[in-house]
Parts: structure tokens; sequence; C-alpha cells
């Protein structure tokens, strides 16, 4: 087991790595720029060192400025937490040239994840279903009219070296797809250099599931089932809960060995998140994969009662899943709210000073969080200042538990979004399960007219 | 005030038991090097950004020093 480790992060995430190694026996070194002087993460690690100004890019972003700090305090690993340094796979690189571990996935691993077309072929060559759609880019219109006709329509048309919705088009029939493969053409032509598209299947009304994985370094994955994120704005998750009511036993196990088994092949070793989207009819695809431990996690640890943060630190110092997770059992409910300091209706964020912070508490509520009444949120970093989860025997309990948790969640000084979700837990589609991921666009649309 | 501008070990001499740059005392150029820091097995001297005279040391040779951290005291010269 590891004797110390540096957390190369800040936040209600670091405090969760500080946690697990202070249970594990662990000494932490806390990494901090000048304005988290007075973060808890600095007043909680056993040692702590100021990497840099402010700005990301210059303190936990800076590869050389963690690495010296590593080296100087002597660590024998680096945690990353989510976001940063996480899905860096040459900061895994240097990590190991200086010998120290870094606790995720092998760079390899990573950069694959990091590839989403390589990603999303090595997996649909493991076994998963991903969207289907041509393989690569449509030469001419007699392709486009075969291709279309195989997946189905509606399709979508891509640019294939764009974004952002230009050179985007979907088309519901045949007798549209010409006019619109020549528009997405000349549209992408014209925004990006290049006419090339590809086209894939539309997912309508759908839902966002993932499932969370732990692989050792002995080639051995386990899956810890599902969790519903649908509810999101502009791709940022707002809510996450575990299970996903629209994931039914036989969906979960036989879609969780086929994840199992996709890992397994690509040797796989530590934390991670299989993305799908999940369409109407209910065939779920393959998205991309999260290479890191995520903000969500804590909803799979209510309802498997297990500590993935501990877990990945065990499996990264080389024990055997067997031994750290020797049964996976899945029971109850949980749901978090993500508490941001942002304006609940506009969202934009909203740094300050906090003058009074109330945190709730009693049956089934836990709150992850590194902030404090006094404490200033900085404007450098992202805005997620506490995450509210609670648990149930059943959703109906983990819902009426997450409403008085909310009602009972004091934050002064600064905007928050508990407003936001106080609206979420009372909506009877929510409270019924019947959303996708464009709930909150229309829930917030209806709101600002 | 001169502040160490990267996280690593804080060394006073070019060499291992050699003189220190500078010491209490020492007079010094804008330009002149007063230390090495190293970072990832890489040496980087430390420049001062003012002439004048060296009136504190914070550190000690050897020390984990950490970035924005104090090294040296500096009473600038009053320029003419």
């Amino acid at each position: 087991m590891f004797r110390k480790i540096l957390i190369a992060n800040r936040g209600e995430i670091a405090l969760r790595i500080l946690s697990a190694c202070r249970e594990l026996g662990i000494r932490t070194v806390a990494v901090y720029s000048e304005a988290d002087r007075h973060a808890l993460h600095v007043r909680f690690a056993d040692e702590a060192i100021c990497i840099g100004p402010p700005r990301s890019s210059e303190s936990y972003l800076n590869i050389p400025q963690v690495i010296s700090a590593a080296e100087i305090a002597n660590v024998d690993a680096i945690h990353p937490g989510y976001g940063f340094l996480s899905e860096n796979a040459n900061f895994a690189e240097v990590c190991e040239a200086s010998h120290i571990t870094f606790i995720g996935p092998t760079p390899d691993a990573i950069r694959l994840m990091g590839e989403k077309d390589k990603a999303k072929e090595a997996m649909a060559a493991a076994g998963i279903p991903v969207i289907p759609g041509s393989a690569g880019v449509v030469p001419d219109e007699d392709s486009a009219k075969k291709i279309a006709r195989e997946i189905g329509y509606p399709v979508m048309i891509k640019a294939a070296e764009g974004g952002g919705g230009r050179g985007m088009r979907v088309v519901h029939s045949a007798k549209e797809l010409i006019p619109l493969f020549r528009t997405a053409r000349t549209e992408a032509e014209q925004a990006f250099g290049s006419p090339n598209v590809y086209m894939e299947k539309l997912i309508e009304r759908p839902r966002h599931i993932e499932f969370q994985v732990l692989g050792d370094k002995h080639g051995n994955v386990v899956h810890l089932g599902e969790r519903e994120c649908s509810l999101q704005r502009r791709h940022q998750k707002v809510l996450e809960e575990s299970p996903s009511v629209a994931v039914d036993a036989n969906t979960r196990q036989r879609l969780g060995e086929q994840v199992v088994e996709a890992l397994k092949k690509i040797g796989y070793s530590s934390a991670g998140t299989m993305e799908f989207l999940r369409e109407g009819s209910g065939n779920l695809y393959f998205i991309e994969m999260n290479a890191r431990i995520q903000v969500e996690h804590p909803v799979t640890e209510m309802v498997t009662d297990v500590d993935l943060v501990k877990s990945q630190i065990r499996v990264a110092a080389g024990e055997k899943l067997t031994s750290v997770l020797p049964v996976v059992e899945f029971r109850g409910h949980a749901i978090e709210c993500r508490i941001n300091a942002e304006d609940p209706i506009t969202f934009t964020p909203s740094a300050g000073k906090v003058t009074a912070f109330r945190v709730p508490g009693g049956p089934g509520i836990r709150v992850d969080t590194a902030c404090y009444a006094d404490a200033v949120i900085p404007p450098y970093y992202d805005s997620l200042i506490a995450k509210l989860i609670s648990y149930g025997h059943d959703r109906a309990e983990a819902i009426v538990r997450m409403q008085r948790a909310l009602d009972g969640f004091v934050v002064e000084g600064v905007k928050t979004t508990i407003p936001l979700h106080k609206r979420i837990l009372a909506d009877p589609n929510f409270v019924a399960g019947k959303f996708d991921t464009h709930f909150l666009e229309h829930m917030t649309a209806v709101e600002t007219k | 005030m001169v502040k160490s501008p990267i996280v690593g070990t804080f060394y006073a001499a070019p060499t291992v038991g050699g003189e220190p740059f500078v010491t209490v005392g020492s007079r010094v150029e804008a330009g002149q090097a007063l230390c090495i820091i190293e970072a990832m097995k890489l040496m980087n001297e430390i420049e001062s950004d003012v002439a004048g005279e060296v009136v504190r040391v914070f550190v000690e040779n050897g020390q984990p020093v950490e970035y924005g951290e104090a090294l040296f005291g500096i009473h600038p010269h009053r320029k003419k």
C-alpha cells in the first residue's frame, strides 16, 4: 500500500480523496494555487504546497509544478481527481517516468478513450453496441441513400471535421435526404474547409445512462451498475440517480456483463465510466468512456455500499479486485443534486464570499463539500460548491429525503442552484421518471417565458 | 523581496559545497543569479530583478520551496 499520496486537485473531490487516504492510513500532500490558500484541502492535508498563481493553467494544470511538488514531498502516488490532469495521458506518462504511481488507468487507455472515434471503434470491436452509422465519411449521394436506408430514418448528417451544430442536418425521410446532404456538405466546406460528412442514426428523446466500472492491474473488471444522468444543461449534468428507472434488471445484467468483457479486452485497470444513450425504444448505444473517478460517483457508493475512491487507490497499489470488492450488491435508491454557485435561472456563475452555510443532515443524507461560512468562492474554477446526496429504500423515499434536505440547506452570500433543484424534485414528470436529456431545457424555457 | 517562481529544491551555490551565489551584505545587479531551484531534475537559476544589497536570506541550502515562497530580501539602491 502507498505511504504518501499527493492530491492534484481542489474543492470537494480533494477532500473526498483525503478522507479515503485517512481511512487507509496514507499520508496526504495537498497542492494549491494562491487563490486557495484558505481552502479546506490545504488545512486538512498532512502537508500542503503552493504550486502557482490562481489561473489553473499555471497551477493545477501545470505538470512540472505538480511533479516537483510530488518530488520534494517524496510521495509514491498521485491522485488526479476529476477534471484538471485526470485524463491527461502525457501527465500519466510523466508520473510513470518519475516513478510515481498515477492513480488511474494506463496512459494508453487514457489516450484511447480521449479519441472518441477510436474509442467507439474499439468498443464496437469488443461487442458493445454503438450508434449505427456510416463507417467514416459518406463518399457520394448514392452511398448516402444506401446507408440511410440501412440504419433507418431519422438520420443525422454531421461534418467530419466540425462541431457546434454547423454542417449538421437531421433527415426524417428519403425524399429530404439528397437536398440536405448537399447543404450539409456545402456548409461543412465553408465552415471547416472540408465537405466531408458522416451519417449516424438520430437518437430521439435520449436518456443518458452510464455504467460505473472498476478494473485492477491483474486483468479483472467489475461493473457497479448504472447511473441515470439525463438531467443536463448544455451537456453539464445537474442531477444524477442510481438505479435508472429506464433500466431493468435484465438489461443491467446483460449490458453490465458486455461492458466488463469489453474492458477486460483493452486491459482497463482503474475506476471509469461507460456512457450510453438510450433511445425511446429501449436500445442503448455507447457514446464515450470517462477514464477517471466522476463527480457523480457517490450515488453508486450509496446503492452498493462500496467506497469507490478507496477501492480505486487499493487497485492502483496492486491489490486484486477479489480482495477489494468480493461481492457487489445493489439496494435502495440514491439521488445527487449538484449545488453550483450560479444564478438558478440565468446560470451565470456567482463567485464571492459565502456569508452563511448550513448543511442538512439526518437519515439518508450525505453532503460532499469543501465550502464553509466565510469561504470565498474564487472565480477561476468550476462553480460546484456542494454535492447533496440522498438515499432511500426506494426512489420515492430518496425524493422526499432530498426535498427536505434542500429545504434545510442554507447558503447565503452567493446565488446557488438549490431553487432549481427544488423545482426539479417537485416536477410531476420527474417524479414519474418520465424525462430525457431535453427535460431541463423545456423546464427552464417555460419559466423564462 | 525575491519569491520563488517555481516549486522545487533551493540551492544557494552553483556546485555542491561551493561558494554561495550571494550572502547577506552582497551587492547584486539586476539580472544577477541569486540561487538555483531544482525542479524535475532541471537546475533553474533565479535572477534578481533589482540592483541592491542582500539584507536577508529566508531559506536554507537544500530546503524544498513552494511557489511564491520568500527567498531573499533585497534593499534596492536608490536611483541617481
